[in-house]
This record gives structure tokens, C-alpha cells and sequence, in this order.
């Protein structure tokens, strides 16, 4: 992100530049592509093991591949319904 | 010479459009007539276009399809090419489709080619991750990766790699096509470096190839540039096939050199 300081004076990112940094996320993210099963599976690891603590809303859970700051990360939305009594 | 010693190289890209073909008759050409006994294999089955580069489209009467359904033999199919030679090319179908040959038919007719005593064998494969790429990558030892210094060609390269690797062709060459050097010094296009950066260490750079209009001209003709003197394309070509048969030579100078205009352009700091 340029800072106000460049944006201001025009110090621009160079098209090449632009592509070389574009491609390197796309190219995590594409090399990050985790199969539907396996997917599924960590899905359902996750939720065993959550479960012993909490109860989840299974309908809302989401699990999706992201791009964070200069990698990739594994984002989940876990809705809880309430803490597990035991 | 003996079978061991054929390489067995398939030229790749992903993405359709960045050069496959041109690649390949070109390095094709380039190794005969360093005196290489060479056979180039279309794999591209319904997109027959490897002739149209060598300028032997009208001299087919077999193709691979023929060969591979019993109809003609491996010897009758192959066009020696008369320009150059110790140059055979045995075209693709034109009429039928990606599953008229599977990788085992593949391995069978490189096997035939290896005892023939050809020294090289160079597959042009189709664009695509499919049929057609498994079949054109089954008999290979090598892999070359064509890629354009642009993101949607670079990006299918990176995915090319990866599925090459599963085939157990790792470390594959790398060919920088169409580079076009001022707008890489302006900044405007990815550099080699660049390419090379994004794709890793497992690549080695064979070749850069820079955008020239001989290319067009010469693939009109059916004359490879690789076979003409004084243009750039055809000697990184001929340079290419150098550092195929293990010599050491340095990449091409591309960088344009400036004339007094562009010195007093710079001068006086206008921008282009």
C-alpha cells in the first residue's frame, strides 16, 4: 500500500513490480489448493476436537483457505452455541 | 549410438499461445544440424500445427493415430525433413481427438523411436493439464517449460511444474519466451529474474527468447528461424540447443543499446 507521502507525489509501484507481487500471492494461493476431501476431513477433525469443549453451530462453521499478510492462512468462522457444561 | 543414450524431452507450457510449437521445431531444427539425429513428436492430436512450423504439411500421408491403430508403420509415418537433415517429424491427427492414444501407446512408439537411434526426441505438447498432457509427458525423461514474462502464462508454468513433478520429471527446464528487453528496462514487463524468482529454485533456466518479428515471418515460410542467420530469436535458439547437448554458453545480450537520442532524452530527464 503506498503511504500518503507517495500516493501525493506520484511515487507509483512499476507495472512489473505490480505483476511480480501479484503473482506471488496468487501463486501461494494456488500452490496452498487443498482437495475438497482433505478439506472435509480437517473440517471434521477441527469439530471433534472443539466439541470436547464446546458445542458448535455445525450449520455456520466455515473453513476457507485465505491470503493474510505476505502468506496464506487457514480461516475458520466457528460459531459457538454455548461452553460444555463438563 | 545406443538407445540409452537418447534424451527424451517434452516441451510444455500450460497455457496455450506462449510458444510451444515455434519452440520445438526451432530446438528441433537447431540440434540436426549440429548433427543430432532428431524426431519430433506432435502430440497436440486434432491441433496439428508442428508441420506448419517445419513447412511439412504437405508431404503427410500417416500420422501418429495410424501408427498407433496398426495402419502404417512408426517408418512410414515419420517425414524426413529434406531441408535439414537428420530431422523426422511424425505429425499428429488432425480428425481425431486426445483419447486416440494413451501414455502406454506413447511409451511403445518412443521405445521404437530409441531403437531407431535417434538422439533426440523432442514432444510438442498440447496446452492443457488433460488427456493430452499426460500422454505427450508419459515417455519423457525432460521436461522444458515455456513460459511468457506474463502473470497468466507464469502462473499456468508454476502449475505445469508441480504436475510434472507428480510424473516424476522434476527440476525442468525453463524458456523464457517473447521477452521484449526496453520494456523490461523501463520496468514495464517481468524480467527473467522476476519469472525465475516466482517459480522457484527447481527450475533451470535454459533459454531466453526475445520477442522478434522473425519469428511471424519465418514460421509464414515454414523456414524455423533457428536456420536463418542474423536475427536474435534464432541464434538463443541455436544457443538453446548448445546447452542441450551440455555446452556452456552465455545468455544473449538483449539490452538495447542506446543511441544518442535516447542518451539526450535522458539528458534531460524526459520520460518516455
Amino acid at each position: 500500500m503506498p503511504s500518503l507521502f507517495e500516493r501525493l507525489f506520484g511515487k507509483r509501484e512499476k507495472p512489473a513490480e505490480t505483476a511480480k507481487n501479484r503473482l506471488k500471492l496468487v501463486l501461494m494461493h494456488d500452490r496452498a489448493d487443498i482437495p475438497g476431501p482433505m478439506m472435509e476431513q480437517m473440517r471434521q477433525e477441527i469439530l471433534t476436537v472443539l466439541s470436547k469443549y464446546v458445542v458448535i453451530d455445525e450449520q455456520h462453521l466455515d473453513v476457507s483457505i485465505d491470503k493474510a499478510d505476505g502468506g496464506i492462512a487457514l480461516v475458520a468462522s466457528i460459531p459457538i452455541v454455548r461452553v460444555n457444561a463438563d | 549410438m545406443s538407445e540409452n543414450n537418447t534424451r527424451v524431452i517434452v516441451i510444455t507450457s500450460g497455457k496455450g499461445g506462449v510458444g510451444k510449437t515455434t519452440t520445438t521445431a526451432n530446438i528441433g531444427t537447431a540440434l540436426a544440424n549440429m548433427g543430432e539425429k532428431v524426431a519430433l513428436l506432435d502430440a497436440d492430436i486434432g491441433l496439428r500445427n508442428l508441420d506448419l512450423a517445419l513447412g511439412l504439411e504437405n508431404r503427410i500421408v500417416y500420422d501418429i493415430v495410424d501408427v498407433v491403430e496398426g495402419r502404417a508403420k512408426l517408418r512410414q509415418a515419420l517425414i524426413k525433413d529434406k531441408r535439414t537433415q537428420n530431422l523426422a517429424l511424425l505429425p499428429a491427427a488432425q480428425t481425431r481427438d486426445k483419447s486416440a492414444v494413451n501414455p502406454a501407446q506413447m511409451r511403445q512408439l518412443i521405445q521404437e523411436l530409441r531403437e531407431d537411434g535417434y538422439t533426440f526426441i523432442i514432444i510438442d505438447c498440447p496446452a492443457g493439464i488433460e488427456q493430452g498432457f499426460r500422454n505427450a509427458t508419459a515417455g519423457a525423461t525432460e521436461a522444458i517449460v515455456v513460459t511468457n514474462p506474463e502473470m497468466s502464462s507464469v502462473r499456468d508454468a508454476d502449475r505445469i511444474i508441480g504436475l510434472l513433478e507428480a510424473q516424476d520429471l522434476r527440476n525442468p527446464y525453463l524458456i523464457v519466451n517473447r521477452l521484449r528487453p526496453k520494456m523490461v528496462k523501463n520496468q514495464e514487463m517481468l524480467a527473467v529474474e522476476d519469472v525465475q524468482d516466482v517459480l522457484g529454485s527447481s527450475v533451470k533456466l535454459l533459454g531466453i527468447i526475445p520477442e522478434d518479428e522473425v519469428i511471424i515471418t519465418s514460421t509464414n515460410k515454414g523456414e524455423p528461424a533457428a536456420t536463418l542467420e542474423g536475427n536474435l530469436a534464432g541464434q538463443a535458439y541455436r544457443n538453446i540447443a548448445r546447452r542441450l547437448r551440455g555446452e556452456t554458453v552465455p545468455f544473449l545480450d538483449l539490452e538495447e543499446k542506446t543511441g544518442f537520442l535516447d542518451r539526450l532524452k535522458g539528458l534531460f530527464g524526459s520520460k518516455k
